[in-house]
């Protein structure tokens, strides 16, 4: 009997393998064509995506500090999805938070330390705060949270542009600004988190911060009362509601943690970027696309915050590694193509093991009787 | 204040604010007569963005390659079926999570075209303009609706097809039983998840169509953020319109004010801060949605996967 099984456990380990493997070697396959077809070389276009994403000096480490966001937001939306809300507006939770963290930075201006933690508070505080928004409308007047997330992106986007052309606002100082009209002031020195240099990389405090948070939330949610009551929630509302599980109360929290998680990414990028985000001063179009990108870490890695982490990693290598790709002749958006074919390739080995699972248990089924 | 109003009447008595505001429409209402019948089988598929944006991206394509619109039309209903191919055969027959889908579809679209925009540079130009005799001489709403380039016109086509499909046949019935109680569907024989997918083909079809109708006969040319997000606002008029053909319609034209009203009011040369009028359409839509969302009845399965056995 053990026996069996342990060997229908290694052939379902197998076909997942395989599964995988047809996936996204197909993805990467249909990416190599498109370049090929577009009149471009695909080899080339590996050797620099390598290159600007691990191979060339100092380029791993700006790869994981581009990953440390990334995985904060994608922290944050296992959380919502596994209260059985869809959140999609990280994009806009992390642009309210980084603008939060400039205005209550430079507002307090405490010293250094100090000031660091209170950038770091008021940039979650940000992100809950406009996931709030939407989480008012959900369970106070019914709004779905997918639209309304997804419109608060568009919003808040807007809403700090507006700030950041305000000088009461965000915007910088004339002295401090050149001839740029929509730029905060640049974070100090003693603002900034540090960044140690290893192996000639210099590796961001804010990656300590992602790791440390993916586990802290992996433990939470599989550990913690409020963790197995969230995911109650969202694997049967109806089940939790009547075990004294307030919808209301547990959805709330959730949606505006996550948002607090795309905020503390945003303020992440500000104190901890560099170069790659903005160079330590808000911008429009600060989040360049890095709420998108944590979202879909978590779809991929199926809302466990440990597999995030790896999956993060290669999402911003495809990142770090895009800005080589220009030099090839190709256009570094190709990236953007490669990372949708890859998201969805993945989406396929889970639905159709459902499937194979069921077909088998029904033909068992019929076998049994 | 005085001032203000007096912009508010310059505004409203402005023809150009109702041509606008008729395309915007006419463009929400080729999306979100689809996604009307997608949300009504029981989907509710945020891909209609990259439906758009497809569309209107293969459309350009066959319009470079022919230089006819009438096979503009066929290639972007082409694109946008593709992309409903992707979401339907994923989200109900694999059953992969649909909004999962819908974003990846979204993003994944919008790299596709950017990144072909610039390979290819597709050259568009405008449709020519059709003026129905009398109707379009009146006044202030005569050009809106009856002045406007020819593929404008399918719009009226479109919206009674919709209609008479969803409530007049027989798949109409079937689409709507399954989007309120898929169980009861299957017992009785409908296959649920295939009307589904047919449901979000048929959104596909309209957004290819809207699509199309974007770049021929609105903006005439193309690039990577001519939608822009407004595929969301076109969802959100179908719920604003508490999933009624007429409510969708409604919306479309509401939140079309919207958008035209942001138009005119630089257009008329109005000193209005630009990010907060940018952010306006959005904002009147998610205000729209807080207002009315709560007293309308979804479909009682609205994005609710079905699988037999599991409920």
């Amino acid at each position: 009997m053990t026996d069996m099984t342990t060997s229908r456990h290694g052939a379902r380990v197998g076909e997942w393998f395989v599964l995988y493997g047809l996936s996204v070697l197909a993805a990467l396959l249909l990416s190599a064509l498109l370049v090929e077809a577009t009149g471009g070389d695909w080899r080339p276009v590996v050797s620099a995506l390598l290159d600007g994403s691990l191979r060339k000096p100092g380029r791993w480490g700006e790869t994981l500090g581009t990953a440390a966001p990334i995985l904060l937001v994608a922290v944050g939306t296992i959380i919502s999805g596994k209260a059985g809300l869809v959140n999609i507006g990280q994009e806009g939770q992390l642009f309210v938070g980084a603008a939060f963290a400039t205005y209550f930075g430079f507002l307090v201006g405490g010293p250094g330390p100090f000031n660091l933690v209170i950038i770091v508070i008021f940039g979650a505080v940000g992100g809950a705060l406009w996931a709030g928004v939407a989480a008012l409308l959900k369970f106070w007047r019914n709004v779905p949270e997918v639209l309304s997330t997804l419109l608060l992106v568009a919003v808040g986007g807007q809403v700090v542009a507006y700030g950041l052309s305000q000088s009461w606002l965000l915007l910088a100082p004339l002295g401090d600004r050149g001839n740029r009209n929509q730029v905060s002031q640049q974070l100090p020195k003693d603002n900034r988190l540090p960044s140690p240099e290893v192996f000639g990389n210099r590796i961001p405090l804010a990656v300590v911060i992602g790791l440390v948070s993916a586990v802290a939330v992996s433990a939470v949610l599989a550990r913690t009362v409020w963790g197995f009551r969230l995911r109650m929630l969202g694997r049967n509302s109806r089940a939790a509601q009547r075990s004294g599980v307030s919808q209301t109360g547990y959805g709330a929290s959730a949606l505006m943690i996550s948002g607090a998680f795309a905020g503390l990414a945003g303020a992440v990028m500000l104190a901890g970027g560099g170069f790659a985000f903005g160079n330590y001063q808000l911008v429009p179009g600060f989040s360049t696309n890095v709420g998108w990108t944590g979202l879909l870490v978590a779809l991929v890695a199926r809302e466990k915050a440990l597999v995030a982490i790896p999956v993060a990693f290669v999402f911003a290598g495809l990142r770090t590694g895009s800005s080589f790709v220009g030099s090839t002749g190709v256009e570094g958006r190709i990236t953007d193509v490669i990372q949708g074919f890859l998201v969805l390739a993945l989406l396929v080995p889970p639905a159709v093991m459902f499937i194979r699972d069921r077909r088998r248990a029904q033909a068992a089924a019929v076998e049994r009787a | 204040m005085s001032g203000f109003f007096d912009a508010i009447i310059n505004i409203v008595s402005s023809e150009s604010t109702y041509i606008n505001g008729a395309l915007f429409a006419a463009f929400l209402a080729f999306a979100a007569s689809g996604e009307f019948v997608a949300e009504r089988s029981g989907t509710l598929n945020i891909s209609v963005e990259g439906m758009l944006l497809g569309g209107a991206f293969t459309s350009a394509i066959g319009y470079h390659l022919t230089d006819s619109m009438l096979i503009a039309l066929v290639t972007g209903v082409a694109g946008g079926l593709i992309v409903a191919g992707v979401q339907a055969e994923m989200s109900h027959r694999l059953t992969a999570d649909q909004f999962v889908v819908g974003l990846t579809l979204n993003i994944l679209v919008f790299g596709l075209a950017g990144f072909l925009d610039n390979e290819i540079e597709p050259e568009t130009q405008l449709a020519s303009r059709w003026e129905i005799p009398l109707l379009h001489d009146i006044p202030l709403f005569g050009t809106a609706l009856f002045g406007q380039r020819w593929p404008f016109y399918f719009l009226f086509l479109l919206l009674p097809v919709t209609w008479w499909i969803v409530f007049r046949t027989r798949w109409g019935l079937e689409l709507r039983s399954v989007g309120e109680n898929p169980q009861s569907a299957d017992v009785s024989g409908i296959d649920v998840n295939k009307r589904r997918r047919q449901s979000i083909y048929y959104a596909g079809f309209t957004s290819g169509m809207g699509g199309w109708f974007l770049i021929f006969g609105q903006v005439g040319l193309f690039e990577d953020s001519v939608v822009g997000g407004r595929g969301f606002i076109a969802i959100a008029a179908v719920i604003f319109g508490g999933w009624t053909l007429r409510g969708t319609v409604a919306g479309c034209v509401i939140f079309a004010g919207a958008l035209s009203f942001r138009l005119s009011v630089q257009g008329l040369g109005y000193q209005v801060n630009s990010e907060l009028l940018q952010s306006l359409p959005f904002i009147v839509t998610l205000g729209g949605m807080a207002i009315f969302a709560h007293r309308v009845r979804a479909p009682a399965a609205l994005a609710q996967p079905f699988v037999r056995g599991l409920k």
